[in-house]
C-alpha cells in the first residue's frame, strides 16, 4: 500500500491503495466516482475513458502509480453543470440507449474536439473507434459530435 | 377521504387524496366481474391495492409523478410508458417526473423486460389512467367555474374555458378533483389528436446520464458493503481440487470460499479480488459431457438426419410434393452459441439479514430474482425486497436469476451485505448463451416453378423449439412439414435478443432467396407472389398480417430504388416476430472494383410509433446489432469452455462498420407493438442477399466473416 495524492477534477484527493491499483477502481471503489464505468477492463471498449493531461485514457489499464502527479478529468469533472458542448449535444441528440458506455463517449469525444475543433464525418468515426457501443448508438454519437463541434 | 369506483369493466379506478393533498390514480386489474365499491385509505391504495398497472399523483404546485414499473435497459420504456400517459392527461411534459418503481407484483402488472411485449400489453390501461385523471381534472373545473364540462379543454396541464377564456391549472385544481366520483367510462382521445404521442421525446434520464450519475447495478455502493467474485465451472466439470493460498495472500481479499460447483473470492473492494481471481487455482474434473465446437457441428449434423424430430406443422401431404417435383433445392445453414455480452457486466447486491433479504440492482426479472432468492433460502417472498436500478443492457441475459443468487449465496455465508461483480471474462465464459442450431430448408418446385413443397428442420442444441413453424412461407405453400429436434447440451443457453428467429429469419430469407433466385423470380416478386397465395387461397394456420408484410415489403422495395440501379447490388429480407413486421435491403456499391456495403434500408410497422426517437434508436440499433452478430459474432469451444475470453479476441461491431441506415414507418393505425427486437432478425438476411448479389457467393453459416467464401470476397465495411 502506498499513499497518493491525486487530483481529480481540479481537486486534490489522497486515497491508500497499493500501486498496481487501476485509476478506474481507484475512482470506483475509494473516490465514488462511478460514472467511469467497467466493462472489458482490458483497454478494449472504452467504457473506462477519462483524460489524463487532456488525453483520452482507458482508465482500466493505468496503474494509479502512473497517474500520481497528473491532472485527471473524469465524467463528473466534464464541466461544472453538465453543459459542456458534447454533454449538451449529447442530450440533444438524444443519444443513450442502456446509457452504460456513455460516459466513456463523451469523454472519448470530449478529447476528440479538443483537439481537432472541426473533424470531417471519417475523422469522427476514426476518432470514435475506440469506444464500443453495444445497444448501436452510432448513428447518435456521430450525429451529436458533429453537432457539439457546431455549437461550440 | 378517498373513494373507489366500481366500473362495469374488468379494471377498476382507484383514486385518493395524497398526503400533500394531491391527486393519486391507480389502475387494477382483476378477474372478479362485480368488484364491491370500498373506500380506501390513501395507504390501501398506495400498499393493498391489486395489480397497479400505472401510478401518477399530481401535487398542488403541479407537479406530476409517474411511476415506470418496468425494468429499463435502453428499450426506453421509461420515457414512452410515461407519454402515453401523459398524452391522455394533457399534462405539461416538462413538469413530468418519472420515477423507477421497486418490485412490486401487488401494484403492478408485468413489471418484467422481454418480448418486447410490455407497449401491447399496457397500452389501453395507460391510456385510460391518463384519460380518467384528466376527466376528474375537468370535471372539477367545471364546478369550479360553472360551466358545462362539454364546454372545457385541456392542454399543457391548464384547463380552458374558450368562451370566457378563464384558465385553472391542474394544481388549482387537484384538491377538488381527488374528491369527485371516477367516471364508468372514459373517451380516449382519436390518435390524430395526439400532441406528445408520435413527437420526439427525449430520454427521461438523459441528464443523468450525460453527468455520470450512479444509475446502474454496478454504481450502487453502502457503507460496510462487501464485494465478490465467483468462479465459475466449464461447462460439464466439477471442482476437483482449490488451492487457494496466493490468493488468499491478496492483501484486501478476507475471504474466499468454496460452495457448491463455485468459489467465492471476497474482499473489501474490487482489485484485489480480480488480483486473486488470477491467482486461485482450481482443477476441474469431468461431470458430463465434456463438449468443443467440433462436437457441436457434429451432433448438429447428425441430428438433422435422425428419425425422431418432433413434427411442428404439417400442411398437405408433402412426400407426394416433393415426388413429383420438377426440381428440389434444398441447403443448410448454422449459427455458433453467442453470448449477450451487454456493457455492464453481471452484478447484484443481497442483504441476507437472517429471514430478510434485500436485492438491489439490474435485471430484467425482478419477480424471478425474488422467487429464487425466497426458495433457495425457504422463506416467504414477502420478506425479499427487490429495487431495479438502471441495467446496462440486457438482451435477454438478464432474465436469469444465477448472479444474483450469487450474491444471496455470499451474503448468506459472510453474514454482510455484498455486491457481487462478475468480470467481463465471467460473462463471456459464464454462461446462459444464444443456442446454436442448424437448419435444413427444402423447396419443391413445379414445372411452373411454382413452390408445391415446404420443409424445415431444425436441430438446436438447448434451443427448445428452433423454428418458428406458423410463421412465413407457412400459409402460402400447399405442402410444408417443419420439424423440431433439440439436443440437451450441458452448454446453458437462453433467451437472446429476438430468440430463436434472430438467426432462423436469416436461414430462411436467405434460403427463399435461393429458391427465387433457380425460379429466375425477382425475389421480391417471389416473396409478394406467395403472400398473395396467403391471402387468396390460405394454406393451415395463417399467423401473421399478410397486408402489413406486403405493406413492409413494397414500402422497402420503393424506398431502395429496388432493382433500378445497375450499380447497386441489393439484397432483401422481411420478416415478422413480435408482433411487427419488418422489412429491409442492403445496398452494396462496386467501389473501385469492390464490394462496398452502403446502407441499409428498414421498413416497419409497428403500429401507432409512440416515440419517434425512441423508435429509431430500437430499429437501428437491432440492425446494427443483427448485422454486428452475423458478421463478427462467434464462440468457439474447447474442453467445455468458450475461447472468445472478452473484446480482443470477441468481436462487436465498431462505429467504423456500420452503414448508413434508412428508416421509415408504416401508418397502420394498428395499436402500437414492440420494438425492441423485431428489426434485428431481418439483416443478416437482407446482408447475406446482398453479398449474394454481388458477388455470387451464398453465406450459410455465421460469422460471414470466418467462412471460406467470404476471405477472398474484400468486402469493404468501412463508410467511404
Ligand atoms: S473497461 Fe477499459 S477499455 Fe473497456
Ligand atoms: S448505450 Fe448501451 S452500450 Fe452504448
Amino acid at each position: 500500500m502506498a499513499n497518493y495524492n491525486l487530483q481529480i477534477n481540479g481537486k486534490q484527493m489522497e486515497v491508500d491503495v497499493d500501486e498496481d491499483t487501476p485509476l478506474l477502481w481507484v475512482l470506483r471503489d475509494h473516490l465514488g466516482l462511478v460514472g467511469t464505468k467497467y466493462a472489458c477492463g482490458i483497454a478494449q471498449c472504452g467504457a473506462c475513458t477519462v483524460h489524463v493531461n487532456g488525453e483520452p485514457t482507458f482508465s482500466c489499464v493505468k496503474p494509479i502509480s502512473d497517474v500520481a502527479n497528473e491532472k485527471i478529468t473524469t465524467i463528473e469533472g466534464l464541466s461544472k453543470d453538465g453543459d459542456h458542448p458534447v454533454q449538451k449535444a449529447w442530450d440533444e441528440v438524444d443519444v443513450a440507449q442502456c446509457g452504460y458506455c456513455q460516459a466513456g463517449q463523451i469523454m472519448s469525444a470530449a478529447a476528440l474536439l479538443k483537439k481537432n475543433p472541426k473533424p470531417s464525418l471519417d475523422e469522427i468515426d476514426e476518432g470514435m473507434n475506440r469506444n464500443i457501443c453495444r445497444c448501436g448508438t452510432y448513428h447518435k454519437i456521430r450525429e451529436a459530435v458533429a453537432l457539439a463541434a457546431k455549437t461550440k | 377521504m378517498a373513494d373507489i369506483t366500481k366500473t362495469n369493466r374488468r379494471d377498476f379506478l382507484k383514486i385518493a387524496a395524497t398526503a400533500t393533498g394531491g391527486l393519486l390514480i391507480g389502475f387494477y386489474w382483476s378477474s372478479c366481474d362485480s368488484p364491491k365499491v370500498k373506500v380506501l385509505s390513501i395507504e390501501e391504495v398506495l400498499n393493498k391495492a391489486h395489480n397497479f398497472n400505472s401510478f401518477l399523483s399530481i401535487s398542488p404546485d403541479g407537479d406530476i409523478v409517474i411511476y415506470s414499473p418496468n425494468p429499463e435497459l435502453g428499450q426506453n420504456i421509461k420515457t414512452s410508458f410515461p407519454m402515453v400517459v401523459a398524452e391522455e392527461l394533457d399534462a405539461d411534459w416538462s413538469k413530468v417526473r418519472v420515477l423507477q418503481a421497486p418490485l412490486d407484483t401487488d401494484k403492478f402488472d408485468r413489471q418484467l423486460t422481454g418480448g418486447s411485449g410490455a407497449m401491447p400489453h399496457s397500452w389501453e390501461r395507460l391510456r385510460k389512467a391518463g384519460a380518467t385523471a384528466k376527466y376528474l381534472l375537468l370535471a372539477a373545473a367545471a364546478k369550479q367555474l360553472d360551466v358545462d364540462q362539454a364546454t372545457l379543454t385541456a392542454e399543457k396541464s391548464v384547463v380552458i374555458h374558450k368562451s370566457s377564456g378563464k384558465k385553472l391549472t391542474y394544481g388549482e385544481l387537484v384538491e377538488a378533483a381527488s374528491a369527485l366520483q371516477a367516471p364508468e367510462e372514459v373517451l380516449l382521445k382519436d390518435p390524430k389528436d395526439f400532441t406528445l404521442i408520435g413527437t420526439p421525446v427525449r430520454n427521461v434520464d438523459n441528464k443523468d446520464i450525460v453527468t455520470g450519475k450512479p444509475l446502474f447495478g454496478l454504481d450502487f455502493y453502502r457503507e460496510g458493503m462487501m464485494h465478490a467474485m465467483i468462479q465459475r465451472p466449464p461447462f460439464g466439470k466439477k471442482i476437483k481440487s482449490v488451492d487457494d493460498s496466493e490468493a488468499k495472500a491478496v492483501k484486501g481479499v478476507t475471504d474466499v470460499i468454496q460452495y457448491d460447483n463455485f468459489v467465492a473470492i471476497v474482499g473489501k473492494s474490487t482489485w484485489p479480488l480480480i488480483k486473486a481471481k488470477r491467482r486461485l487455482k482450481v482443477t476441474y474434473e469431468a461431470d458430463g459431457n465434456v463438449e468443443s465446437t467440433a462436437d457441436h457441428d457434429r451432433i448438429m449434423k447428425e441430428l438433422l438426419d435422425s428419425r425422431d424430430a418432433r413434427v411442428m406443422r404439417s400442411d398437405g401431404e408433402v412426400d407426394k410434393a416433393f415426388a413429383s417435383a420438377a426440381k428440389v433445392i434444398t441447403s443448410e445453414y448454422q449459427c455458433p452459441f453467442l453470448p449477450h455480452a451487454p456493457m455492464e457486466p453481471m452484478n447484484f447486491f443481497a442483504h441476507v439479514k437472517g429471514e430478510e433479504v434485500e436485492l438491489i440492482g439490474p435485471t430484467q426479472t425482478p419477480d424471478a430474482a425474488r422467487m429464487q432468492t425466497a426458495a433457495l433460502l425457504g422463506i416467504p417472498k414477502e420478506n425479499v425486497t427487490v429495487d431495479i436500478t438502471r441495467l446496462g443492457g440486457g438482451f435477454g441475459r438478464r432474465l436469469r436469476a444465477d448472479y444474483v443468487i450469487d450474491a444471496v449465496e455470499v451474503s448468506k455465508r459472510i453474514n454482510a451485505p455484498v455486491k457481487v461483480t462478475w468480470t467481463r471474462e465471467d460473462d463471456m465464459i459464464g454462461g446462459a448463451y444464444r443456442p446454436a442450431v442448424r437448419y435444413r430448408f427444402s423447396a419443391a418446385l413445379d414445372e411452373g416453378g411454382n413452390m408445391i413443397g415446404y420443409k424445415l428442420r431444425g436441430v438446436g442444441l438447448n434451443a427448445g423449439n428452433s423454428v418458428r413453424q406458423d410463421n412465413f412461407p407457412s400459409g402460402a405453400v400447399p405442402n410444408v412439414l417443419i420439424e423440431n429436434i433439440n439436443y440437451d447440451s450441458t452448454v446453458t443457453t437462453n433467451a437472446w435478443r429476438a430468440p430463436i428467429t434472430n438467426f432462423l429469419a436469416y436461414a430462411e430469407q436467405s434460403f427463399l432467396d435461393e429458391v427465387a433466385l433457380a425460379v429466375d423470380k425477382d425475389p421480391v416478386k417471389f416473396r409478394l407472389d406467395l403472400l398473395e397465395k396467403a391471402k387468396s387461397s390460405p394454406v393451415g394456420a395463417v399467423n401473421y398480417d399478410v397486408d402489413r408484410m406486403i405493406g413492409v415489403i413494397k414500402d422497402a422495395a420503393e424506398r431502395s430504388n429496388w432493382g433500378k440501379d445497375n450499380n447497386v447490388k441489393q439484397g432483401f429480407s422481411v420478416y415478422f416476430s413480435h408482433r411487427s413486421y419488418v422489412a429491409q435491403v442492403a445496398n452494396i456499391e462496386m467501389v473501385n472494383g469492390q464490394p462496398f456495403l452502403k446502407k441499409i434500408i428498414a421498413s416497419t410497422d409497428c403500429g401507432i410509433v409512440v416515440n419517434p426517437t425512441g423508435a429509431n434508436h430500437q430499429v437501428r440499433g437491432g440492425i446494427v446489432d443483427g448485422m454486428g452478430h452475423a458478421m463478427f459474432g462467434n464462440l468457439v469451444f474447447e474442453d467445455g469452455s468458450p475461447k472468445q475470453k472478452n473484446f480482443d479476441t470477441y468481436r462487436l461491431i465498431r462505429m467504423k462498420e456500420v452503414p448508413d441506415i434508412d428508416v421509415n414507418y408504416i401508418d397502420s393505425g394498428f395499436e402500437p407493438t414492440g420494438l425492441g427486437e423485431p428489426a434485428l432478425p431481418p439483416t443478416g438476411g437482407a446482408i447475406a442477399n446482398a453479398i449474394f448479389a454481388a458477388t455470387g457467393k451464398r453465406l450459410r453459416s455465421q460469422p460471414f466473416i470466418e467462412q471460406k467464401e467470404f476471405s477472398d470476397l474484400n468486402l469493404q465495411m468501412f463508410r467511404s
